[in-house]
């Protein structure tokens, strides 16, 4: 473990607010013969509060980094501090429970278990959370019901529509009240309806108070995020607040411009 | 390991046995079937095991078996080719020069002799021998019968003891004991006949085929004193090499040769000959054990296959678990749980069909079927069942153990990247 890592981190400025710091970060794929440098050194930070969208060609590294902030993956270099805690170093079930706590994900094409039903599928992560039976049905119920979907929940995706799933799976995203919900392309396998509620239902999320990071390609997602991170090769080229931002956002400063 | 480790792991086992219960069925009955023919083997290679035994110890425990020889060496002045040949009274001087056996009876044998029950005639051999033959070489009479006793040597009783084959060539089913037999056209009472049992050593043909009359009586009757052989017994089969020492000295000094003259002291000492078998019936236990082993194991392969497959369906199900908080071992446990449930299911199964096997090949009358009689019954005993649950338990362990380490290696980043 590199204990070199979080004593230099100590020594550098408060957070304040920061929820999540990224410093000079590089994800290399080594694919055998060639090396992919899917990021190139990224530096941002994210405020409690925010709804960001990211967005950037095909190919420029969007879910990468999204995979680096959820600690899905590791970087190939520089600095992350999830909620001012380094991550460089953990173990694997370390990370696991970073995932399982701090953080949510919504895929573009949902990721439920198939075999299990709507209520299953959001007990799911309270299971690794080591939250017990009774309280696991209570809470699912009640994420089932927030999303508008109280009258499915033993229902499996088979049995559910596109919008449906995808609003099961910000349920089960939001099951264990992490610190910031991550999507990458939420609305890119639905229509235009069902792409609607899905970003209605992720703005009333934001406006009660959650952190969002949205990779998106959809514009009218991208208007109403308070800020819009452009990437291009794996660089961030772009990182403009919009005139939507809350307040609580755009009090807190330290964009990378 | 803590208790949300062991809460989790069966919470998502359960959820996971519920499924695949089609090509479950499958590899429970591969598995029944490998834990029905190790344990076949096994129980066979037992059974023909004690068959043998028996078989062995059907002449006889710890017999050594000595025939008249000439010497090949020259002693105290005397030349080699003298024929050694003691007498029925040597046996007395014998008995008193061997402490170490526990018992030493000659026998004299007249070939192809006849005996004639009223119309019936047969030629037979009659061997002359003393009464501690009986219990020495396992003439156990069938009820109502008995063996030459004291009195019938010491009186030269004309009392005759069959063996159950030649009984029943002479008298078929008739009760022979109490009827007058001629031999040589002098009368014997019929004293007993044998009980039937398994023998494979012989010497001068089985037992079943005797006719035994007091060595006494032979003597006076068939006027020969010189002894066919002598037959000599220990207690425990490591006294037998000081015994033949014992015998071998007695011997020398009485008829006044080498001690160390093979040709004339050599015997058949069926003692060592039970500890060489011993050995390659152990070791036939041992290569049918493998034979079950590898058997069980093409079902454990099976197993292994089916959660294979399982892993590989499951793969971005599982990359969503991690996701979603799954610590690797929550992964891994249920898979080596489900290897291990599917190789106990089949092998209680297995030794379910094995034990209702052996339990009606044991019904299975094999009196007068000499192969069947030859195998023996099957036997399943206790250290079998152990070593085939223990060989179960193995291979199930294996078939969970390496699909799990697959799935551990599962990468979420990897397997959800693809859309
Ligand atoms: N596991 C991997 N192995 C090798 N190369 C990879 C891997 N994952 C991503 N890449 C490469 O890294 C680069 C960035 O990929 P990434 O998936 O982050 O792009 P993206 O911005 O999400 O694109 P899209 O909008 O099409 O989803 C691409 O060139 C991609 O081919
Ligand atoms: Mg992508």
């Amino acid at each position: 473990m590199n204990w070199a890592l979080p004593k230099r981190r100590a020594a550098a400025p408060p957070s304040n607010g920061h929820i999540i710091q990224m410093r000079a970060i590089r994800k290399v794929y080594d694919t055998g013969k060639i090396q992919v440098e899917a990021l190139r050194g990224i530096d941002f930070e994210v405020c409690r509060g925010e709804f960001v969208a990211v967005v950037g060609p095909s190919g420029s590294g969007k879910s990468t980094l999204l995979n680096l902030l959820g600690c899905l993956d590791t970087p190939s270099g520089g600095d992350y501090l999830l909620g001012g805690e380094p991550v460089a170093g953990l173990d694997k079930d370390r990370l696991a429970d970073v995932r399982n706590r701090r953080v949510g994900f919504v895929f573009q094409n949902f990721n439920l278990l198939p075999q299990l039903t709507a209520l299953e599928n959001v007990e799911m992560p309270m299971l690794f959370g080591g939250i017990g039976r009774k309280e696991r049905r209570r809470r699912a119920v009640e994420g089932l019901e927030k999303v508008g979907l109280g009258d499915r929940i033993d229902h499996r995706p088979t049995e559910l529509s596109g919008g449906q799933m995808q609003r099961v799976a910000i349920a089960r995203a939001l099951a264990m009240e992490p610190d910031i919900l991550l999507a990458d392309e939420p609305t890119g396998n639905l229509d235009t309806s069902s792409g609607t509620d899905v970003l209605s239902l992720l703005e009333e999320l934001w406006n009660q108070g959650s952190t969002l990071i949205v990779v998106t390609h959809d514009t009218a997602m991208a208007r109403r995020a308070n800020r819009v991170i452009e990437i291009r090769d794996g660089l961030v080229v772009d990182d403009q607040r919009t005139s939507t931002a809350r307040d609580s956002a755009a009090s807190s400063d330290g964009t990378a411009n | 390991m803590g208790a949300m480790d062991i809460s989790v792991i069966t919470q998502l086992f359960a959820k996971a046995s519920s499924l695949q219960r089609k090509r479950a069925v499958l590899t429970v009955a591969a598995i029944a079937w490998g834990t029905v023919a190790i344990l076949m083997l096994l129980s066979f290679g037992q059974g023909l095991r004690d068959q043998l035994v028996r078989g062995k110890h059907g002449m006889g425990e710890n017999l050594a078996v000595w025939w008249p020889g000439e010497t090949t060496k020259v002693w105290e002045g005397l030349p080699q080719g003298r024929a050694i040949r003691p007498r029925m009274d040597d046996i007395n001087y014998l008995r008193g020069r061997m402490p170490t056996a526990s018992n030493v009876v000659g026998e004299i044998t007249s070939w192809q002799t006849t005996l004639t029950w009223g119309t019936t005639t047969v030629s037979n051999r009659v061997t002359g021998v003393n009464w501690e033959f009986g219990e020495m070489r396992y003439h156990w009479p069938r009820a109502g019968g008995r063996f030459i006793n004291t009195r019938d040597e010491a009186e030269k009783r004309r009392v005759i003891f069959l063996g159950n084959e030649l009984a029943e060539d002479i008298f078929g089913d008739l009760e022979p004991v109490g009827e007058t037999l001629l031999v040589n056209q002098a009368p014997y009472l019929v004293i007993g006949v044998m009980q039937r049992k398994i023998q494979m050593g012989t010497y001068k043909g089985p037992d079943e085929g005797n006719a035994v009359i007091p060595i006494t009586t032979f003597a006076s009757q068939f006027g020969r004193q010189q002894l066919s052989n002598i037959v000599y017994k220990v207690s425990r089969p490591e006294d037998m090499p000081q015994a033949q020492r014992e015998f071998n000295e007695g011997l020398a000094a009485k008829f006044r040769f080498d001690p160390t003259d093979e040709a004339v002291t050599g015997v058949w000492d069926t003692a060592r000959g039970a500890e060489i078998m011993d050995q390659s019936m152990l070791g036939m236990q041992i290569f049918l054990g493998i034979i079950g082993a590898l058997t069980l194991l093409i079902g454990g392969i099976g197993v292994a296959n089916i959660m294979y497959a399982v892993v590989k369906e499951k793969t971005r199900e599982i990359g969503v678990q991690m996701a979603l908080g799954a610590h690797r071992s929550w992964i891994t446990w249920p898979f080596v749980l489900q290897g291990v449930a599917y190789t106990l299911l089949g092998g209680v199964f297995g030794m379910v069909i094995a034990l209702v096997l052996v339990s009606l090949i044991a019904l299975v009358p094999v009196e007068g079927n000499q192969a069947l009689e030859f195998l023996g019954k099957p036997t399943l005993s206790w250290h079998i069942a152990a070593a085939t649950a223990l060989i179960l338990g193995g291979v199930g362990v294996a078939a969970g153990y390496f699909p799990a380490r697959r799935a551990a290696s599962i990468d979420p980043a990897e397997t959800l990247r693809y859309e």
